[in-house]
């Protein structure tokens, strides 16, 4: 008979195979104590998972056991969800685990999945009926414990935000047997109180610690408030009841501080930049009604009869003053031209031309001899000059005969 | 079960202020709009100015001098509910 001999390999291929073939071994959950614990630093989690009669291997890796909801600790009871595989180098199987609880969380878990069920086909999720949270709301009420650090931060971001508004703690137990019917009463007070927003919320917490927030009165409550309602049930990844009823879902207390009202000192900016542009407008509306007024009144002016008045008395006097400057020109240019005439007749005239040196010779007759022979040897005759007169005799002539 | 709330609620107080802050602001956007939009008389213009004015400046005392009270919902004897001021250092 021939004997199949394998090598370790193909033997260990054929485990490997065998095992993560197997769909009861791929998504299987198990229950167990975890032993050797250790969380790498690499993020990982090595344990071993064991009861009274077997060990097994385990390994959560970080991309996994980020989303757990609890520490795991040494000797605690868990289920576990993952795949069981084969390391071939060492010869190991392990169970690659994605999901773990505390054992006996699990009805918890159960009941909450189907609460959430129940709920959501009620309706009371629907993000149709989650109301609107004021953008500037003047009042807010906190319903939470009132001590801890939860309101403190909640407390200290609102007054960053808005020193104006109205805070009210409405103190409630936010764990335990007594916080559902806690919470519900406070969140019952709400509406009388005139209550703008609210936050239900409370700080970090493990699963049991927060748990009231998924009961389902206080989901009821939380839904049918007419106050909005932002739940800020402190745990970034966890979403409680509350959260999904709630009308607005912040992750941290803080969170929902800021979510709660907008920044006071930036709608004072918005307002600033409104009145800013009303007072443009306003300026440009003066400004074209102005001009208007004026085009207006320019035009009617001229119908008016003074008016018309005014403007031919005008004409007239720039007629008037035409005229005058005219006279004045005329005469002036007589002036001159007498004065040209009497400078000429001036020129003319026998006394300037004694005055130039002349004389005029008169005979006995008182004739005025011209030519010398007009006056012969012997005659008298009178010399009239410019001034005073010669009488004189000839003695002696020449010439005299004109040409 | 409802308890009787304190006669005064708990935002009294703001001197004739039943008018919200969105609602003042939705008033001064549409003054504005109005006034930009140059179709108005001058009286109208003037008016709606001053209204514009008085609104910015009613919400900006509220916002810059308003000290918004602190306080914390105590039960009183009797269910009566009590609203005194709030210290958050009491407690740990």
């Amino acid at each position: 008979m021939e004997r199949r001999v394998f090598s370790i390999s193909e033997l260990t291929g054929y485990l490997q195979a065998r095992l993560e073939g197997d769909p009861v071994l791929q998504g299987v959950w198990v229950e167990g104590e975890i032993s050797n614990f250790t969380h790498h630093s690499s993020g990982h989690m090595y344990f071993t998972l064991k009861d009274s009669g077997a060990r097994l291997r385990s390994v959560m890796f970080r991309g996994s056991n980020t989303r757990l909801r609890f520490r795991p600790t040494e000797g605690m009871a868990v289920m576990a969800y993952g795949s069981i595989t084969l390391y071939p180098k060492n010869g190991d199987y392990q169970l690659y685990v994605d999901a773990m609880e505390p054992a006996g969380m699990g009805s918890l878990f159960v009941a909450f999945e189907q609460l959430k069920e129940r709920l959501g086909r009620e309706g009371l999720f629907d993000t149709a009926s989650k109301r609107p949270i004021p953008a500037m709301p003047r009042n807010i009420a906190l319903i939470t414990s009132p001590t801890g650090a939860a309101v403190r931060d909640m407390i200290k971001v609102l007054r960053r935000r808005r020193r104006d508004i109205d805070i009210l703690v409405i103190p409630a137990q936010v764990q335990g047997e007594e916080a559902p019917s806690s919470l519900i009463r406070a969140i019952g007070q709400l509406e009388l109180l005139e209550i703008d927003v609210a936050i239900v919320g409370r700080g970090g917490g493990s699963i049991e610690e927060l748990w009231a927030f998924n009961d389902e009165g206080v989901a009821r409550a939380i839904a049918a408030s007419p106050v909005p309602i932002i739940s800020a049930v402190g745990h970034e990844t966890d979403f409680t009841i509350a959260d999904m009823a709630a009308d607005l879902r912040a992750p941290t207390p803080s969170a929902g501080a800021e979510l709660a009202t907008a920044d006071g000192a930036q709608f004072c900016r918005t307002l600033d930049g409104l009145a800013h542009r009303m007072g443009l407008a306003l300026r440009r509306t003066i400004a074209s009604h102005r001009r208007h007024l004026l085009s207006l009144s320019a035009s009617v002016a001229l119908q008016r009869p003074d008016r018309r008045l005014a403007l031919r008395r005008q004409e007239l006097d720039g007629l008037n003053i035409r005229l005058e400057r005219a006279m004045r020109a005329t005469l002036t240019q007589k002036r001159h031209n007498l004065g040209a005439a009497a400078g000429r007749l001036d020129a003319l005239s026998p006394l300037s031309t004694l005055n130039r040196g002349y004389s005029i010779c008169t005979g006995p007759e008182g004739r005025v001899i011209r030519r010398a022979d007009e006056a012969p040897l012997g005659t008298r005759v009178i010399v009239r000059l410019a001034a005073g007169h010669l009488g004189c005799v000839v003695d002696e002539t020449s010439g005299g005969v004109q040409s | 079960m409802t308890t009787r709330a304190a006669k005064e609620p708990v935002n009294a107080g703001i001197e004739g202020a039943p008018r919200s802050f969105e609602e003042d602001l939705a008033r001064l956007e549409e003054i504005v709009a109005a006034l930009e939009s140059g179709d108005l008389s001058l009286e109208d213009s003037l008016k709606l100015f001053e209204e514009g004015v008085r609104l910015s400046g009613q919400c900006h005392k509220r916002l810059d001098e308003a000290e918004g009270k602190l306080q914390v919902l105590r039960p009183g004897g009797a269910e009566k509910i009590v609203v005194e001021d709030f210290s958050p250092e009491e407690g740990k």
